[in-house]
């Protein structure tokens, strides 16, 4: 157990980092995120009211459908990346742990006069990845497993008044579901105990998001990186794009128009040493360019890989660099990401 | 010849004037799944408290200082194909370094494993 944004997280569970992580990516693996922000967001039109401070189309959104967005500074940096779901009166919104009285402090006040900002602080989060996910859940109900992804669903599984979204944070096809706290330590046991479903810990939630390509914030997504920077442009639609209207908006369309100076890219260092976040990157001739942001040993390919930053002129695919492990420079690959498919359900 | 243990959960096994360096097997569990293992280089001068090895895991690399001082005249090649070994066999077959030793004494602050399992038995 570690402590972790002020919760006590397991990092991982009897079976380790490794099994955990394959048989995620095999079956199916369930994992407590209860510590994420579930916020709800109310008004007259929330949907607009919320563009003012995130860059997402939110408007685009029926009910029962989500996005990927984050909140930006003025200076076009994430302050945090969040998921929003868009229901039939208001907004369901999940940020991540270390950000969360930040975020509803920002909300609130950004949308003071018209829209409500509401912690769920009685409800617990779990999400449940994996090939095998789908199988599962249809034992409780039979519309969860048709539901695109990216959506959203109130369902009742065995008696529980479940959100349910067809979403995740592994590349897999899965679902996060948030479940009130008095009937989430009974509904997890009763997952627990379904054949394919087994406990997964924090460890191999990070080894799965990397090998997904996706960011972790805090590590890959800063207040000083962009949107652009991040190659997070596709959370960013053509209207929202042209009509700016959220923090940060014109230092944005300015890294659009003229490109970013540096990028986020996949890495692949050269034999067996993982390369950790903060791992300083080097040209050939040994300059200093940049910095790995997440970086470990991929348990699916078997190999190390990271991700990070590089200037502009260093990051196509296939450009050599060095990276500097314990002072001496190893061979690595700017490489295409994800390193692992992502097997989302696509219908 | 017996096993003697450091604090930082390293082993050492006397053989003549040759010490066999390895991890424990409570380490090893403390660490979870080894993934890499940088070892020395044969024929490096080393002191005690010298960085000898690092050993990383899936989540973290940590390192491994030598208890002994001397010159380092065999290293586990095999780690690097089979990293593994250290978990699966931490106190044979997943040894790092060995040592010619030049200063004996310096084994004589280290736990037997009588007393390192008690020690162990502290931390839990």
């Amino acid at each position: 157990m570690v402590p972790f944004a002020g919760y006590d997280m397991p990092v991982q569970y009897p079976d380790g980092i490794i099994k955990e992580h394959l048989h995620t990516r095999a079956a199916a693996g369930l994992f407590d995120v209860s510590h994420m922000g579930q916020v709800i967001v109310s008004g007259a039109n929330p949907s607009k009211s919320i563009e003012k401070l995130i860059p997402g189309d939110i408007q685009a959104l029926q009910p029962g459908e989500m996005r990927y967005s984050f909140l930006t500074n003025d200076n076009g940096g994430i302050l945090d990346d969040l998921i929003v779901t868009r229901r039939e009166g208001d907004l369901f919104v999940v940020v991540n742990a270390a950000c969360k009285e930040q975020d509803i402090a920002l909300l609130t006040e950004g949308l003071a006069g018209e829209a409500s900002v509401t912690e769920l602080t009685d409800r617990a989060l779990v999400a449940l990845q994996g090939p095998k996910a789908a199988a599962v859940l249809a034992r409780y109900s039979a519309e969860i497993a048709s539901m695109p992804f990216m959506s959203f669903r109130e369902v009742a599984i065995d008696g529980v008044a479940c959100f349910v979204t067809r979403s995740g944070y592994t590349g897999e096809d899965g679902y996060e579901i948030s479940i009130p706290n008095e009937q989430a330590v009974g509904f997890c046991r009763k997952l627990l105990a379904e054949p394919e479903v087994k406990p997964i810990g924090l460890g191999a939630r990070d080894s799965l998001r990397l090998e997904a390509g996706l960011c972790l914030y805090g590590h890959d997504l800063t207040e000083k990186t962009t949107p652009v920077a991040a190659g997070l442009l596709w959370a960013i639609s053509k209207r929202r794009r042209e009509e700016g209207g959220f923090p940060g908006a014109a230092v944005i369309q300015a890294e659009i128009a003229n490109k970013p100076a540096m990028k986020r890219v996949g890495i692949l260092p050269e034999g067996r040493a993982p390369a950790r976040e903060h791992t300083e990157i080097t040209d050939e001739a040994g300059n200093v360019i940049g910095e790995i942001t997440s970086g470990g040993f991929s348990p699916s390919l078997e190999i190390p890989i990271a991700m990070g930053y590089v200037p502009l002129a260093f990051s196509s695919i296939g450009t050599k660099i060095n990276l500097l492990v314990r002072g001496k420079p190893r061979p690595a690959v700017v490489a295409k990401m994800p390193f692992v498919e992502q097997r989302y359900y696509r219908g | 010849m017996s096993y003697k243990f450091t604090k930082d959960h390293e082993w050492v096994l006397l053989e003549g004037d040759v010490a066999t360096i390895g991890i424990s097997d409570y380490a090893q569990g403390q660490l979870g799944d080894v993934v890499y293992v940088e070892v020395p280089e044969v024929g490096k001068e080393i002191s005690k408290a010298d960085e000898l090895a690092v050993v990383e895991s899936v989540k973290a690399a940590s390192e491994v200082y030598s208890p002994v001082s001397g010159e380092i005249v065999a290293v586990n090649s095999e780690l690097e194909g089979e990293p593994t070994m250290v978990n699966e066999d931490a106190m044979d077959k997943g040894w790092f370094a060995k040592i010619k030793i030049t200063d004996a004494s310096e084994l004589d602050d280290l736990m037997d494993e009588e007393a390192y399992k008690a020690f162990i038995e502290g931390l839990e």
